[in-house]
């Protein structure tokens, strides 16, 4: 048999608005995606500085809904979902029986027996069946919902004054990883107050229908504070930059959530058993062999995803992720560093350094994240 | 539309050079800037070097990318643009004009060196791979 032909990448409900605004599309985990609409550094500093706006309606969307919802969270992922409120949120991964990651996860308690689960693209449809296979037996149903939502983010110090100007929700009252059910520009969505960029930011669940009208809504009100729209490849380094892990760069099967130094997300003294604890509790005793760290490149040429670090000429890690930093004016990158490595490297004493295409290019440590806002005060 | 002016030559690597007796000034192309992304960095060959045609003699660094710079002609490289190097944004800006990157002594001297595209065979080429 011929190989079937590969299926056409998967449009959102933004794809015609994208087109309109002249975008670069590229193809994205089954999707097709704005890369860029002009310059991505432009857009990476418009959201640091004013805001941005984001289709992410490629996002995978899971519903788990039941009486026994929170029952099989709690065994399916690895933190404790069933003291997680209704109208709060909680960052978390989904581990396989060997403790590595599956994806990671933003789980959202929309009320005591309905909870959303959003994941990766690429993973969607593996958590969808993971999460079916460990819910079996139990009160609890699992759907795919991908289709049923659009995905809009709005993202930067600017965005809470220009959705006020959209909606009647209080938003100073919309804590951080909390979400409302709302309606913005007449619409009927699921407000959050989540992001993946750094910054103050909500996420906007709507049905795929209302998205174009939301959209212009949205860019209509951010038009005198200096909103614009911003790609993938924008949210890359605005992500990257946070310090936050992007799921087949510093989260693989191949890694535990210790490794990647977010151990804290994994409640190995939950009341219930959970899929991985046995081997995720073995590595939680022992210090890891490596560990994500943050570098920073001390010429301009740029570490690349899979270059070689090297630890007083030896290769002691690997870059899981790399580019040049809009906000510092340098090369930045996340790797795995072997343990001794990034313990025996002084912050500065110029005994890093990444193979950048067979050049030792010196690279400082520092402790993630890369950039921090300032807190509202 | 992609810009590809007349007066240029071109290699099928997307570089363009501007040609003046045995002079030639070379840069990327408006396609080959709207292919990588913003330009962060750009390595050039240093003054006084010896290019050879079809030879990668430096990099233009994108936020997603690297791509090596194929020398488009034997010759010596003469100058570096030093304002490339200050703001690598320019090549996105002006890649025609302040963008360039470096410029060359001909070994062909007056002649035009063998081997490059005029205007509308690179325009040809590009519209091939869109």
């Amino acid at each position: 048999m011929p190989d079937p032909q590969p299926a056409a990448p998967r449009r959102t409900p933004l794809a015609q608005v994208h087109e309109g605004l002249g975008a670069t599309m590229t193809d994205f985990a089954g999707w097709q995606m704005p890369l860029r609409y002009r310059s991505e550094i432009a857009e990476h500093n418009a959201v640091r500085t004013a805001a941005g706006l984001f289709d992410l309606s490629h996002m995978g969307e899971l519903a788990v809904t039941g009486k026994d919802a929170a029952a099989a969270l709690d065994y399916a992922l690895v933190s404790e979902i069933s003291a997680i409120r209704p109208g709060r949120a909680k960052y978390t991964m989904i581990s396989d029986a060997d403790g590595g990651v599956i994806d990671d996860l933003i789980v959202y308690r929309l009320a005591d027996e309905d909870f959303l689960v959003v994941a990766n693209a690429a993973n969607a449809a593996t958590v969808a069946a993971e999460l079916t296979e460990r819910a079996a037996g139990r009160a609890a149903v699992v759907e795919d919902r991908t289709d049923e939502y659009a995905l809009i983010a709005i993202q930067g110090p600017s965005s809470a004054g220009i959705l006020a100007t959209l909606t009647e929700t209080d938003l100073p009252s919309l804590k951080y990883y909390a979400s409302y059910q709302a309606t913005v520009a007449g619409r009927d969505v699921l407000l959050a107050r989540t992001g993946y960029t750094g910054e103050d930011g909500f996420e906007i669940f709507a049905a795929p229908d209302d998205a174009p009208a939301l959209w212009a809504a949205l860019t209509e009100a951010g038009q005198d504070a200096g909103l614009v729209p911003a790609g993938l490849a924008a949210r890359d380094s605005l992500r990257l930059e946070a310090g936050m892990p992007l799921y087949g760069n510093e989260l693989s099967r191949q890694t535990t959530p210790y490794e990647a130094g977010l151990g804290r997300v994994v409640k190995l003294d939950k009341a219930s058993d959970f899929v991985g604890k046995a081997a995720l509790a073995n590595v939680a005793e022992k210090a890891p062999a490596r560990v994500l760290a943050g570098l920073v490149g001390q010429t301009r040429r740029v570490p690349r995803h899979g270059y070689t670090v090297l630890w007083e000429g030896k290769p002691s890690g690997t870059v899981t992720s790399g580019a040049h930093s809009p906000t510092l004016g340098k090369p930045i990158a996340m790797a795995y560093l072997d343990a001794d490595a990034a313990a025996g490297a002084d912050l500065t004493d110029g005994a890093l350094a990444i193979d950048i295409r067979g050049s030792a290019e010196p690279a400082a440590l520092i402790k993630l994240p890369f950039y921090r806002r300032q807190e509202r005060s | 539309m992609m810009s590809v002016p007349e007066e240029l030559y071109y290699t099928a690597e997307h570089e363009w050079l501007a040609i003046s007796d045995s002079t030639a000034r070379v840069g990327i192309t408006d396609y080959a800037q709207r292919a990588l992304g913003d330009v962060v960095y750009v390595s050039a060959p240093a003054p006084g070097s010896r290019v050879t045609a079809g030879d990668p003699c430096g990099e233009v660094e994108s936020t997603k990318s690297v791509s090596d710079i194929y020398c488009p002609a034997d010759g010596e490289v003469t100058e570096v643009n030093p304002e490339v190097d200050e703001d690598p944004g320019l090549v996105n800006s002006d890649p025609y004009g302040a963008g360039w990157l470096f410029k060359i002594r001909l070994d062909s001297e007056d002649q035009v060196p063998p081997g490059l595209l005029s205007a509308a065979e690179y325009s040809a080429l590009i519209q091939e791979e869109e």
